[in-house]
């Protein structure tokens, strides 16, 4: 019996030990790339070539972030700040409005709106590319940043419709009757009763629609042209043709694009996780 | 007093679909202009010969898309789609339970690894293409470093026709697996705590639970992250636009880039435009057919 369990310990010992040895190479390669990009981007042109690229930098220099910042990276910040912050206003508006009726009222065309908006979800944004392109055009909207809110509303309306009708259906019908009994009609029920008991579900869609929003790339790349009026995605482009041999330099540049990202995992580690992995209800 | 009764009934059942429709219409207009209308448009346009500019649309029927029955081009991107999804669901999933099943057992020591591991979901599909397109350089990349440490030389991965497709897939590993990760946390909280301790006091060490418990709870978890992991597959764009174009010749072409490229690039839109019909008929489809096999087996617990 003693030697039983300690010949358990020992194995359950050894395959610790064999786990914990996997778990670091795992982060090893989840590491590396981001270490060669922030390592990277503090050397200088010549310095990387010839010192090799595991070699740390010779001194902390910023002089590649202030010639990056010298660009036009500001005015992509910017851009994407405000795209970001009117879509999600919008996008999250038009969810819980529709997420209303869809978990709570009865009526005859419920399931078919409902199964419409979901089955949404898996189709390829690339089939609206072209007409949403001519769109923006006689709309004369290309080539401004208000020529993406509208797509960014739209393709993140049906996850954010699916996510928060299942989050509303859990409110307890109680509150409600409560309400009408003491004489709410249904539009003063959404907003006085509804909508302040989504909290949660909202911020976290935000969240998670937020880093959507954030790092989108097609809509930008087809329906902006000019820099200035380009998001942050997609700022690499104008030093990519100035600087392509300088990878120090395309390396402080994705180093900045990424760091609003850190600085928000940093401050808000469990909700970010928590938000991205919103899609992770059943599908 | 009965008919009262029912005209009242019927009264209330009006007001709440006049508020239905009230709620709706937003989501309604807005998905009608840009995801309904747009698909439409785009089926329209696939039966024109069209530069996307010029107001000389030629309607030319369904020559695009006999053209795309055969273009070879369009299948080995197709194939090549198919190559990336099985391949991320054999190695992202199990990968990302494996992760999401130490941390699980670890407990609290396990955090930074976990907040190690999660570091690659920050950065955007474009970055990461980026990053790597330089960190797989055949000059100065991680990989041919690393060969030279050992004596060896220069490795070009993304210049070679024959590995372009499988480093593709790799980055994609690397990018989403620790979104499969945070996925499988996720399942095991569903997994409660008492299912666990039921088990240990049973006598079940970590692997019985692990295999006769743990797994049977999480399959539906696995399952719709089979799921999104294929849909996500088929539209796969940002990352190998960035990294590859789609080259070298069309060794890593995928339906999405192909699309873009005759759309944008060689602005041929009606054929473009039947391209993205193929690829959201082909996508649909598939995504039908793995509802059906998933739902039809419906197991419970």
């Amino acid at each position: 019996m003693e030697q039983e369990y300690r010949k358990n310990r020992i194995k359950s010992r050894i395959s610790w030990v064999i786990a914990t040895i996997l778990a670091v190479f795992a982060a090893v390669v989840a590491i590396t790339p981001f270490i060669f990009m922030v390592m990277n981007s503090f050397k200088d042109k010549f310095e990387m070539l010839t010192k090799g690229v595991f070699a740390l930098p010779a001194k902390l220099d910023f002089s590649n972030y202030q010639e990056v910042i010298q660009g036009n990276f500001f005015k992509y910040f910017l851009n994407s700040v405000i795209v970001l912050f009117v879509s999600l206003a919008v996008l999250l508006i038009i969810s819980a409005f529709a997420s209303y009726p869809l978990s709570r009222f009865k009526f005859k065309l419920n399931g078919f709106v409902y199964a419409v908006i979901v089955a949404c979800m898996s189709i390829p944004v690339h089939i609206t590319l072209i007409p949403i392109f001519k769109m923006s055009q006689s709309m004369h909207l290309y080539d401004s940043i208000w020529a993406l809110i509208g797509p960014y509303v739209a393709i993140n309306i049906p996850i954010s419709v699916f996510i928060l009708t299942s989050f509303m259906e859990q409110i307890p019908k109680e509150i409600e009757e409560a309400a009408t009994i003491d004489g709410c009609g249904k539009i003063r029920i959404f907003f006085s009763v509804i909508l302040p008991m989504a909290k949660p579900g909202l911020s976290t869609l935000a969240i998670y629609n937020g880093v959507n929003i954030w790092n989108e790339f097609i809509f930008g790349y087809t329906l902006t042209q000019s820099q200035p009026n380009r998001t942050l995605p997609l700022a690499v482009w104008e030093f990519q043709g100035q600087y392509s041999m300088n990878t120090p330099m395309i390396m402080a540049v994705l180093t900045l694009t990424v760091l609003p990202m850190i600085i928000m995992f940093i401050f808000a580690q469990d909700k970010l996780i928590k938000g991205m992995a919103a899609g992770a209800v059943k599908g | 007093m009965k008919k009262g009764e029912i005209s009242l009934a019927k009264k209330r059942q009006r007001d709440t679909n006049r508020v239905a429709a009230i709620f709706l219409a937003p989501v309604v207009i807005c998905l009608v202009i840009y995801i309904f209308y747009p698909i439409i448009e785009t089926f329209r346009t696939s039966l024109l010969n069209w530069n996307g500019i010029s107001a000389n649309q030629e309607f030319i029927g369904l020559d695009n898309w006999a053209k795309l029955l055969q273009d070879g081009k369009f299948w080995t991107a197709f194939f090549n789609n198919i190559k990336i999804m099985i391949l991320s669901i054999i190695i992202q999933i199990p990968l990302g339970l494996a992760m999401a099943t130490f941390v699980e057992f670890a407990g609290k020591k396990s955090t930074i690894f976990k907040i190690v591991w999660f570091i690659p979901m920050l950065m955007s599909s474009v970055a990461i293409g980026f990053l790597f397109t330089y960190a797989l350089a055949t000059n100065g990349g991680i990989i041919s470093s690393i060969s030279q440490l050992f004596g060896g030389g220069n490795i070009d991965l993304l210049g070679n026709p024959k590995t372009a497709l499988y480093t593709v897939i790799g980055v994609v590993a690397w990018q989403f697996t620790p979104f499969y990760m945070v996925y499988c946390v996720a399942g095991y909280t569903n997994v409660s705590e008492e299912v666990y301790e039921a088990s240990v006091i049973d006598g079940a060490n970590k692997r019985q639970y692990f295999f006769h418990i743990a797994l049977p709870l999480l399959k539906p978890t696995l399952k719709s992250a089979a799921v999104l992991s294929m849909v996500g597959s088929l539209k796969y764009f940002d990352l190998v636009y960035v990294m590859t174009g789609g080259g070298p010749g069309d060794s890593t072409e995928l339906m999405a880039t192909y699309m873009y490229k005759l759309s944008f690039a060689q602005f041929n839109m009606g054929y473009g435009s039947a391209v993205a019909g193929g690829m959201f008929l082909l996508i649909s489809l598939i995504s039908l057919l793995t509802m059906k096999v998933l739902n039809g087996k419906k197991e419970d617990y």
